[in-house]
C-alpha cells in the first residue's frame, strides 16, 4: 500500500488529469463490451463468454478495413457492423439452440467459442501482436490540460462512449423498439401471446450486443495491441461491470464501468499490489451485500 | 463399499503392472496426466454432477495445491508427505474461506463468484513473486525424493493417490450424506424444507471437492516439476468442465473418461497442428447442441435400457435452468 503517492497524485492537477483520462478511457471501452453483454444477458438469460471475443474480432476487422480503405471512420463502420452480422449469425445457428437448457451448456458453449475464435484470429492474422497506431485523423499535437497531455484520439474515444451510452439508452427507454425489447426481457412468453415475433427480437438483441462490442474493438484498436485471446481478460471485466451494475441494465453498466476504471486508474498508485484484485473484491463485495446489483435485474 | 474398494484396487493394480508390461515414456507420461486430470474433473464432478453446482473457478484450487506442494519441496521440506499434507490443509482453508463467501449465490451467480476467486487467487499468484516466481511461474525444479524420481515411480505415486482419492469420493457419494447432496441438486428448496441444512452441506462438499482438486494441483506441480500460473487462469477451470460434460456428469467415472479423451485430443491435435483449440472447441459444440450427454452416461442409459428388469434411473439431470 502507498497511500502517500495516492494523495500525491490526488493534489497535482497534472497526475490527477493523465490518471482520471486513463480512468474514463479504460471505463468507456469496458463500458461499450459490457453494455452489449448486459443487453443480451438481461434479454436472453445467456452469459456469453465469447463476448470478447467479439471485441478481439472488432478490433482485427477494424484493423483490415483501416489498411485496405485507409479511412479509420469508414473501418469502425464496418468493423461494428460486420460483428453485428456475426452475432447475428451466431445467435440464429448456435445459440437459439441452448435457451432451455442447464445453465452449464450455455456456459460452455460460448466457452468453445473463445477457443475456435480465438485460433480463428492466429489462422487468418497470426500469431503476432499488431499495434495499429492513431489514424492519421489523430495525427496531430496533443491537448496540454494543467502540464499534462491528452492525446485528442483519447478525447474522441470518450465522446464516442458517452453518447454510445446515450443513444442506446434513448434507443431502449425512448422508442418502441426499446419498449418491445424491454417487455421481451420482462416475459418473452407474454410478448410471444401478444403476437410479436420474439425470434426477431432475439436475433436484434443478440446483433446489437455483439455491435456493442465490435465497437469496443474498433476503438481500441489504435490504442491497444492486437492478439488472439485479448478477448479473455477483458470477458472478465466485463462480467465484473455486469454483476456490479446490475445484469440487464444500461445505466448500471455505465456506472460500474466508471467505478472500476478509476479504481484501476488510482488503484495503480495508492495499491500497486493489489490493483487488480480490488475489482474481485468489489464484485464479491456487491454479489453479498447487494447480489441484484446497483440498479437490479432484467432492468433495461 | 467392499467392492468399490476391491474394483478400485484392481484398476489400480493393472496401471501399475500395464506400466511394467508395455513400458512406454510416452504412455507412462499420458497416463499421469490423465489420471491427474482425472482426479481434477472428479472433484469438480461433486459439485457439479452430484449437488448441481456449477463452479468456474475450480482451477483456483489447482493452483493452490500446486503452488503449495511445489514452494514447500522446493524451499521448506523435502518430505513428500509434509508437503501434501500441508496442501490439504491449504486448499481446504481456500476452498472454506471461498466456499462461505459463494454457497450464498445461486446458479449463475455462483459460477461468476467462483470465478471472481479464481481471479484474485491467480492475481495474488502473480503478485506474490519472491514466493510463486509471479510471472515466470515456480521455475528451477521441484526437487523429488530418489524414490520418485523416474517417470515409472512417479506414475505409481500418482496412481495410488489417485486411485485413493476416487475411492473416497466414490464412498462419500453413495453414502447417506452423498445421498442428501443429490436431494439438494434436484430441489434446493424441498430439501431445506426437509429440515437438511442445505448450506452446509454445499460448503461441506465445496471444502471436499477443493481439498481433492488441491491434490490433484500438487500432484501436477510435481510430475512437471513446475507450477506456472496458467494452472490458475480462469480459463483452466474451463477445462475440468469440459471433462465432466464430455465424460458424463452423472456417472461417476465419467470425468475420468472425460480427462483421458480431452488429454488424447489435445496430444493427437498437437502432433498434427498447434491449433487445438479448434478441435476442442469443435468438439465441444457438437457435443453439446447434439447429445448433450456424456459419452459414460450415454453407454449407461444403453445398458440401463437394454435390461428390462432394472428400474430407470430417477435422477436425470435437470434440463432447465
Amino acid at each position: 500500500m502507498d497511500l502517500s503517492s495516492l494523495i500525491e497524485c490526488l493534489v497535482d492537477p497534472g497526475c490527477l488529469i493523465n490518471q482520471t483520462t486513463s480512468a474514463l478511457i479504460f471505463a468507456m471501452l469496458l463500458f461499450l463490451i459490457a453494455s452489449g453483454l448486459s443487453l443480451i444477458f438481461g434479454v436472453l438469460g445467456v452469459m456469453n463468454f465469447a463476448h470478447g471475443s467479439l471485441y478481439m474480432l472488432g478490433a482485427y476487422l477494424t484493423y483490415t478495413f483501416y489498411v485496405g480503405t485507409s479511412s479509420f471512420p469508414l473501418a469502425i463502420i464496418l468493423g461494428c457492423f460486420g460483428i453485428g452480422v456475426f452475432g447475428v449469425f451466431f445467435e440464429r445457428v448456435f445459440l437459439k439452440r441452448i435457451y432451455a437448457v442447464h445453465i452449464l451448456y450455455q456456459l460452455l458453449l460460448t466457452y468453445a467459442f473463445i477457443l475456435i475464435l480465438d485460433d480463428v484470429a492466429k489462422l487468418v492474422w497470426g500469431y503476432e501482436f499488431i499495434t495499429m497506431g492513431a489514424p492519421d485523423a489523430f495525427q496531430r499535437p496533443p491537448l496540454e490540460l494543467a502540464g499534462s497531455f491528452i492525446p485528442t484520439y483519447y478525447i474522441f474515444v470518450i465522446i464516442v462512449g458517452i453518447i454510445v451510452a446515450v443513444l442506446l439508452w434513448m434507443f431502449l427507454w425512448k422508442t418502441r423498439y426499446g419498449k418491445l425489447i424491454r417487455a421481451t426481457a420482462h416475459s418473452s412468453e407474454m410478448v410471444m401471446a401478444l403476437g410479436k415475433n420474439t425470434t426477431l427480437i432475439y436475433a436484434g438483441v443478440f446483433g446489437i450486443g455483439a455491435m456493442l462490442a465490435g465497437l469496443g474493438g474498433a476503438l481500441a484498436a489504435p490504442i491497444r495491441s492486437i492478439f488472439p485471446g485479448m478477448g479473455s481478460d477483458v470477458v472478465v471485466d466485463c462480467f465484473i461491470v455486469v454483476v456490479v451494475g446490475g445484469m440487464g441494465s444500461i445505466p448500471g453498466a455505465f456506472l460500474a464501468a466508471i467505478l472500476i476504471g478509476f479504481m484501476r486508474a488510482f488503484g495503480i498508485i495508492g495499491f500497486p499490489l493489489v490493483e487488480e484484485a480490488l475489482i474481485f473484491i468489489l464484485m464479491a463485495v456487491v454479489l453479498i451485500v447487494r447480489p441484484q446489483g446497483f440498479f437490479g435485474r432484467a432492468e433495461l | 463399499m467392499k467392492r468399490t474398494i476391491l474394483w478400485g484396487t484392481i484398476f489400480g493394480a493393472a496401471l501399475i503392472i500395464l506400466s511394467f508390461v508395455y513400458p512406454s515414456k510416452f504412455l507412462i507420461n499420458l497416463f499421469t496426466q490423465i489420471l491427474i486430470m482425472g482426479l481434477f474433473a472428479t472433484s469438480l464432478n461433486l459439485l457439479i454432477g452430484y449437488t448441481g453446482m456449477v463452479s468456474f473457478g475450480h482451477a483456483a484450487f489447482f493452483g493452490v495445491g500446486a503452488y503449495t506442494a511445489g514452494v514447500i519441496l522446493q524451499k521448506y521440506s523435502s518430505s513428500v508427505l509434509f508437503a501434501f499434507g500441508t496442501t490439504i490443509v491449504f486448499s481446504a482453508l481456500a476452498a472454506l474461506i471461498i466456499g462461505s463467501f459463494c454457497i450464498r449465490l445461486g446458479s449463475i451467480y455462483f459460477a461468476m463468484l467462483t470465478l471472481a476467486f479464481n481471479q484474485i487467487i491467480y492475481i495474488i499468484v502473480i503478485r506474490w513473486t519472491n514466493m510463486t516466481g509471479g510471472d515466470q511461474g515456480l521455475i528451477g525444479g521441484i526437487p523429488l525424493p530418489p524414490f520418485l524420481s523416474t517417470p515409472r515411480a512417479y506414475f505409481i505415486f500418482t496412481v495410488i493417490v489417485v486411485v485413493a482419492s476416487l475411492i473416497i469420493c466414490k464412498l462419500v457419494v453413495d453414502s447417506p450424506f452423498g445421498a442428501i447432496l443429490k436431494v439438494i441438486r434436484e430441489n434446493a428448496d424441498r430439501a431445506y424444507s426437509l429440515g437438511i441444512r442445505v448450506k452446509s452441506y454445499q460448503l461441506i462438499v465445496f471444502v471436499m471437492a477443493g481439498i481433492f482438486g488441491g491434490l490433484s494441483g500438487a500432484l501436477m506441480s510435481l510430475s512437471i516439476s513446475g507450477a506456472y500460473p496458467d494452472f490458475c487462469y480462469w480459463a483452466k477451470s474451463a477445462e475440468p468442465i469440459f471433462m465432466v460434460v464430455v465424460g458424463g456428469m452423472n456417472s461417476f467415472l465419467g470425468p475420468l473418461i472425460g480427462a483421458a479423451i480431452f488429454k488424447v485430443l489435445i496430444a493427437f491435435s498437437t502432433m498434427y497442428t498447434n491449433l487445438w483449440g479448434l478441435i476442442i472447441g469443435g468438439v465441444l459444440v457438437l457435443i453439446i447442441l447434439l447429445v448433450r450427454k456424456g459419452l459414460v452416461d450415454y453407454v449407461m442409459e444403453l445398458v440401463a435400457n437394454r435390461s428390462v428388469d432394472s428400474p430407470k434411473r430417477l435422477l436425470s439431470p435437470k434440463e432447465t435452468g
